[in-house]
């Protein structure tokens, strides 16, 4: 059946059928739905629900009880997020599976409350100290925040790895009908190394420390080896209109909503523009990027920053066709009509006329 | 299910007052009615630093089809409550755009190219006994001009959301729903006459 939500209140429901029995968090706009939803059902499923004394507090009893083998969820918006680093780091150290739920707010600094997807260097470069990755997943509606967030947990636990969902401020607040039809899989290893009391077996030990000279660079190898099993298998995209086409647009989240609407309005024209949609940003789906780069005339990356995510797509193209940005920052959401309006910025002259007309259609 | 909504049709309604006159309550039983319809349908509320008296302000899209952003560039209808929102966000109307206004609280008299409708929003639900109710005034207005949904579609959803606690709150709801259709009606009578 479906419901009416918010896309904090879907994350919230979709983590209990996931199986989530602990949630730690403080409180912060725009994710308060989140952390108010949870209050209200993790005692009625018998979790755990704690108001923590402050983000690093949340994170930490995110590591205790991931540590026990627990499906345990953290969320917070961008300031919340910076404070949390330290403890993502540990987690991603001692290969503890979580989820982490960032609605991103305008920054730097204490910033505002509206979108923003200026966290995206912190989400997908590690973000704390350390040679480390955590998977990051962006969902565009509040439908495919349900399912990643329920993918994330399986995520997490396959891989004995933090897992990032990087929403924003509108995504979290926007309603739409959602279904909650995923269920956990069923097939998922055995924590056998989670700390359950060691009676009648061998210990376990869950930490982040390798003091003995050469222990820590052979544990980084393993990190980096699982790393890449992880960009070889997880990559997840969307292409909308790509073939054939003349300009392709690069966006996640909600800026790939305004660029879909940019694509539909387009439609209707000679001139083609297609969408590469990244779901996950780290492992980031490169190769599509790259294939897609040697048959169009150029590619334009539209996000809620002063340009993060271009560099991915940069790094992807390595110069086979020119890469544009257009972006908005602070607190700014593209519309389509500004998008347009830099579409026929970067075409050739030619072109330009065409696209005139595209930007009146309605 | 009805015959109200065309094929191939999307309603763009900006709802926007201040915090406390319900507009938040008004688009959400818009957009269940719309889900229960079998549409398509996005709702985005502000969430600002909106208190009681600050402006609020929600974007409801409904379609038939798949709808990308949920911000609304330019309306096909704005609902109104009051004057400061008014004067923020008329420029969003299309030409030829619905106007509907609360005419307690509106007193503006020029208006370009739409359609308006004034509706004593705030009076007509205090002559009900709870001023509270003036958004579904408003809301019955809407349902009378535009004719998304059936009424009856809408009676179901208030219901859902007033079971409960809240549950004597139904009829008054119910009258102040009436009364926003009848004022329009009475209205497209007298000019037809």
């Amino acid at each position: 059946m479906k419901q009416l939500m918010t896309g904090n209140e879907a994350a919230a429901e979709a983590a209990i059928v996931a199986g989530c029995r602990y949630y730690y968090g403080y409180p912060i706009t725009p994710q308060n739905e989140l952390i108010n939803y949870m209050s209200m059902r993790m005692p009625q499923v018998g979790g755990a629900f704690i108001q923590a004394e402050s983000e690093i507090a949340a994170i930490n009893m995110v590591y205790g009880s991931a540590a026990a083998g627990g499906r345990a969820m953290t969320s917070s918006s961008s300031p919340g997020i910076s404070l949390k680093q330290e403890g993502i780091s540990y987690l991603a150290g001692s290969e503890l599976p979580c989820v982490i739920v960032n609605i991103q707010r305008g920054g730097p600094g204490l910033g505002d409350i509206s979108a923003s997807q200026a966290d995206y260097f912190q989400a997908v470069k590690g973000g704390g100290h350390g040679d480390y990755h955590t998977i990051v997943l962006a969902p565009s509606s509040v439908q495919e925040m349900a399912d990643l967030v329920y993918d994330a947990f399986d995520l997490a636990d396959k891989y004995r790895n933090p897992v990032m969902i990087l929403g924003d401020a509108q995504i979290g607040q926007l309603m739409e009908p959602v279904e909650f039809h995923k269920r956990p899989k069923k097939n998922l290893p055995q924590k056998t190394w989670a700390l359950t009391g060691a009676e009648g077996r061998k210990r376990n030990i869950v930490k982040s420390f390798y003091p003995v000279k050469g222990q820590l660079e052979e544990f980084n190898a393993h990190l980096q080896r699982k790393y890449k099993t992880i960009k070889d298998n997880e990559v997840r995209y969307e292409t909308i209109n790509t073939h054939k086409a003349d300009v392709v647009l690069v966006a996640y989240g909600t800026s790939a909503r305004v660029c879909t609407e940019v694509v539909k309005k387009s439609s209707r024209l000679e001139f083609k523009v297609g969408l590469i949609r990244p779901i996950t940003l780290w492992p980031f789906p490169k190769e599509v990027i790259r294939r897609i780069s040697e048959k169009v005339q150029c590619i334009l990356t539209v996000e809620m920053s002063a340009g993060q995510m271009v560099e991915d797509v940069r790094l992807a193209v390595e110069g086979r066709c020119p890469v544009h940005f257009y972006g908005r920052t602070g607190g700014g959401v593209p519309t389509s009509s500004q998008v347009i309006k830099k579409i026929v910025e970067i075409v050739p002259d030619n072109l330009a006329d065409t696209l005139l007309q595209l930007a009146e259609v309605r | 299910m009805n015959n109200y909504f065309s094929t191939h049709m999307t309603e763009r309604i900006i709802l926007a007052g201040f915090g406390g006159q319900g507009m938040m309550l008004l688009g959400k039983l818009l957009a269940q009615a719309a889900m229960a319809d079998g549409k398509k349908v996005t709702y985005f509320p502000s969430y600002g630093t909106e208190v009681r008296g600050g402006t609020a302000v929600y974007h409801l899209i409904i379609s038939n089809d798949e709808i990308f952003s949920p911000i609304i560039e330019e309306a096909d209808t704005l609902i109104i409550m009051n004057q400061p929102s008014y004067q923020k966000f008329k420029e969003m109307l299309k030409t030829d755009g619905l106007l509907l206004l609360n005419a307690s609280m509106i007193k503006s008299n020029n208006f370009h190219d739409a359609t308006v409708y004034k509706v004593s929003a705030t009076e007509i639900a205090s002559k009900l006994g709870n001023v509270l109710v003036s958004n579904i005034v408003m809301l019955g207005a809407y349902l009378a001009i535009k004719k998304l949904f059936p009424p009856a579609l809408i009676l179901e959803q208030l219901q859902e959301i007033l079971k409960g606690k809240k549950g004597n709150l139904f009829t008054i709801n119910k009258q102040a729903l009436e009364s926003g259709m009848h004022v329009i009606e009475t209205m497209q009578h007298q000019s037809v006459q």
